[in-house]
């Protein structure tokens, strides 16, 4: 074998003076072959930023497979049978919308809080527990309307339009769980003083992907079932 | 102050106890070695199970000593019942096709060396990728626990084709638990890649060193940033058909199983589902799986390849984009798996074209390396050879995707033996050829221990004549008329063939005890190899330029800049005919000397 040469890494001492992420080349930085680093950007957006939207991705696939699957199993047979959503979606999906707007509203006055306007000092969580409450109130929400329809005696193997809507409605409700557990994430770290502006970002864009993946849930059902 | 920002550089201090250092591991080379392990211990069961398939195809009525042990009801005496070879049947494709050709060369080396090739200290979200793993092995627990029920595991083959999958106990042996537990094993193990992906995008988009721009990064660090955008897209498919699977079996719904069915002279109680649905759902899932078994295989093995050639590869871009097409291309082809299944002939059609024009990114991908090949003077060791073979093998289960992507002539031949050997080839024995380079190649790195290069070159003669013995007489068979998942031939066009399935069965026994001298060479190696220098290969790519084994956080506290793009070979510096990426040096390449 031939011999080897170990080559030592090249220490970036403007890296070791910053936290961490904050130097890394990122997908923007370009630095050309001569190795002129002084065009480089110096920021690359923090990981949990794209992240988010590889997660976002994941469940847009999923529900496409799910509602692909509902469109195939609806078109290829004759036991389908139309059943009348339980009138509580459209109320949960108003406390949903709003649980957006709350969302955008704390996430504003948090960043503003973060980046030291006093005009907001006072309780910056205030909004997130409203969300949160609002949250908590659409799944709750959602328990009643399944509670409606098992009294009309439609449960999940009762036919295929049921177990398409218990399925989408649940999972669609767990991943808001998921949610809810991102914002009591958010608002521990807010009381801690330790929240980090894109960890709020990201729980804000899950947040509001989960009210449009609602609407568009909502759609579909009420157009296939 | 160098001390204090070093520290501060890692964002979890290294473990001290036991459990946290090799069991519950954030560190993703643990987690990486931790897949490895996961993925032998995976393939040692899969190559088991096909040793008892060929022995029984072989010969019929011999007993296999130890084989009623698994099985009191499905091998009574040792000889297994047909049931029973069609259970082993489906374990082998599902362990081999997930946990090992998905696991290997994905989760065991991408987690391993992205970090690394990238210029992180680790991936961004240690825990899911703990987690990851664990779910992971939770799964294959799951699967395999399945041998231990009353009626064993699922027969339904590892496609799981409804309505069988959907039926229950009637459909036969392991039908009912069985199928429960693949399906549940499955769906956990996409949420365990799907935790992975999470961890490779930003890792390559996000955390790399200054200086790397994406250009920049190796062609293993890109296969698998390709292949978790695949993965991220096909499991998340895979896990909502899983989920529907369980609740027909559990909750009573009827999703797969048409009305009216009658099996074993009982009418089913399901009504109107669609078998045709869970086939759109899988093979959307499963077209792409093949590619996510076999990109990181071509990135591990044209990373191999430059190294031993001395040079790049003709085209650095060209190959990636390659990779990329591959990706996109590998979801408009799905329905060529479907061509018999009664589809309407123009979706036939629009699948077949796109099933045509795949194979110019993989020609493309051949075509580049045959070229870069010639004329370079290649060294030859067990790497670069298992790399030579992984071409040949790709070329030659490749040649046959050309016949199965026509509708007309896969009508003819699905379901034979052309088909089984086709797709041994091209992502089985391929991958398992990238999987066998990358350990030769990135062993010193990993253990800290060179492996015996006499053994691996042994290893490698014996695995390249011997899976050709093996795969390439299935063509054959195919073309013959004989049908697959058959676990006996009596029809009477069969049994000149019977000879035939012979020589492919000692081919097997051999072939696999080849792999006993890898096995013997890996564990050899890691306790009492020669110690590994950081650099053997004379290497350019970053994960040379740490210490070996690498340390807690990769690269001692300070992270590296990158000066120069992923291979420079053929130049002229200080440290001989390459110039690393992490060094300052300024070269003349040659192209830059013309």
């Amino acid at each position: 074998m031939a011999t080897t040469v170990h080559e030592p890494p090249q220490i970036d001492p403007d890296r070791l003076l910053k936290p961490r992420h904050s130097g890394n080349g990122g997908w923007r930085d370009l630095v050309p072959a001569n190795g002129d680093l002084h065009v480089a950007l110096e920021h690359s957006p923090p990981a949990s930023s794209s992240a988010i939207y590889v997660v976002l991705f994941a469940i847009t696939m999923m529900f496409a497979a799910f509602s692909s699957a509902l469109i195939v199993r609806k078109g290829s047979s004759l036991d389908w049978q139309t059943f009348t959503l339980p009138s509580i979606l459209y109320l949960n999906t108003l406390i949903l919308v709003a649980s957006s707007v709350t969302l955008e509203v704390s996430r504003r006055r948090v960043a503003a809080f973060m980046g030291g306007l006093k005009s907001h000092a006072e309780s910056p969580a205030r909004w997130l527990y409203i969300t949160l409450i609002l949250g908590l109130l659409f799944v709750a929400g959602q328990y009643a309307a399944w509670l409606q329809l098992r009294a009309q005696g439609l449960y999940l193997a009762t036919n295929p339009s049921s177990s398409f809507f218990y399925v989408l409605t649940a999972t669609h409700a767990l991943h808001v769980l998921g949610g809810l557990g991102g914002l009591i994430y958010v608002i521990r770290k807010l009381g801690k003083s330790t929240l980090r502006r894109n960890a709020l970002d990201a729980t804000a864009r899950y947040w509001h992907f989960m009210d449009v993946l609602w609407l568009y849930l909502l759609c579909l059902l009420w157009m296939k079932l | 102050m160098h001390d204090m920002s070093a520290h501060a550089a890692h964002h979890h201090a290294p473990p001290t106890s036991f459990i946290r250092k090799h069991v519950f591991s954030l560190d993703h080379k643990v987690i990486g070695k931790q897949y490895y392990a996961l993925a032998l211990v995976a393939a040692l069961c899969g190559m088991a199970l096909s040793w008892f398939m060929r022995i029984h195809l072989a010969w019929n009525n011999a007993a296999i000593p130890g084989l009623q042990l698994l099985s009191k009801n499905g091998a009574p005496g040792g000889v297994m019942t047909p049931e029973y070879y069609l259970q082993l049947m489906t374990m082998h494709g599902t362990i081999m096709v997930f946990f090992v050709l998905t696991t290997a060369p994905f989760a065991a080396f991408g987690n391993f060396f992205l970090p690394i090739q990238v210029g992180a200290e680790d991936m961004p979200f240690p825990r899911f990728n703990m987690m990851s793993f664990w779910v992971t092995c939770t799964g294959f627990v799951v699967l395999m626990a399945s041998f231990f029920t009353a009626e064993g595991p699922t027969l339904g083959g590892w496609t799981q084709y409804a309505p069988l999958n959907a039926v229950g106990p009637i459909g036969g042996p392991g039908q009912g638990t069985g199928v429960v537990l693949w399906a549940a094993s499955i769906a956990l193990f996409c949420v365990g890649q799907l935790l992975g992906s999470l961890n490779f995008i930003p890792t390559t988009l996000d955390l790399r060193a200054k200086g790397m721009s994406l250009m920049r990064l190796p062609l293993s660090a890109w296969a698998w940033f390709i292949t978790s955008c695949m993965g991220l897209t096909a499991f998340a498919v895979l896990m909502p058909a899983c989920i529907l699977v369980i609740l027909d079996h559990v909750a009573g719904t009827s999703f797969f199983v048409a009305s009216n069915l009658v099996m074993n002279d009982q009418l089913l109680p399901h009504s109107g589902g669609s078998t045709l649905l869970w086939q759109h759902l899988f093979w959307f899932f499963g077209h792409p799986e093949v590619y996510i078994a076999i990109v990181p295989g071509i990135g591990i093995v044209s990373h191999i390849l430059i190294t031993n050639m001395r040079k790049p590869m003709l085209s650095h871009r060209v190959l990636i984009y390659s990779m990329g097409a591959l990706a996109v291309l590998s979801y408009m082809v799905y329905g060529h798996h479907m061509f018999v299944s009664g589809m309407n002939p123009f979706s036939s059609l629009a699948f077949s074209f796109p099933t045509l024009v795949i194979t110019i990114p993989s020609t493309i991908v051949v075509l580049i390396w045959t070229f870069s090949l010639y004329g370079s003077k290649l060294r030859i060791n067990s790497a670069s050879l298992f790399a030579l073979g992984f071409i040949s093998m790709f070329v030659s289960g490749g040649v046959s995707g050309f016949f199965l992507a026509q509708p007309s002539i896969d009508i003819m031949l699905h379901a034979t033996y052309f088909v089984v050997g086709h797709f041994h080839l091209v992502m089985g024995v391929a991958a398992m050829f990238g999987i066998f380079g990358g350990t030769y190649f990135w062993f010193p790195k990993m253990a800290g221990r060179m492996m015996n290069e006499t053994l691996g070159k042994i290893h490698f003669w014996l695995s390249f004549v011997g899976a050709y013995c093996i795969f390439m007489p299935f063509h054959y068979l195919g073309m013959a008329g004989n049908v697959r998942r058959y676990s006996t031939f009596v029809d009477d066009f069969l049994q000149p063939l019977i000879p035939v399935h012979r020589f492919i069965t000692i081919a097997a026994l051999i072939t696999g005890a080849a792999q006993l001298v890898f096995l013997y060479n890996l564990i050899h190696s890691r306790f009492w190899g020669k110690p590994a220098p950081d650099n053997p290969w004379e290497a350019t790519s970053l994960e040379w330029s740490t210490a070996t084994p690498p340390p807690f956080d990769n690269f001692g506290g300070k992270l590296p800049v990158v000066y120069h793009d992923p291979y420079q070979y053929g130049v002229q510096s200080s440290a001989g005919d390459y110039v690393m990426q992490a060094s300052p040096e300024q070269v003349k390449t040659e192209h830059e000397e013309k």
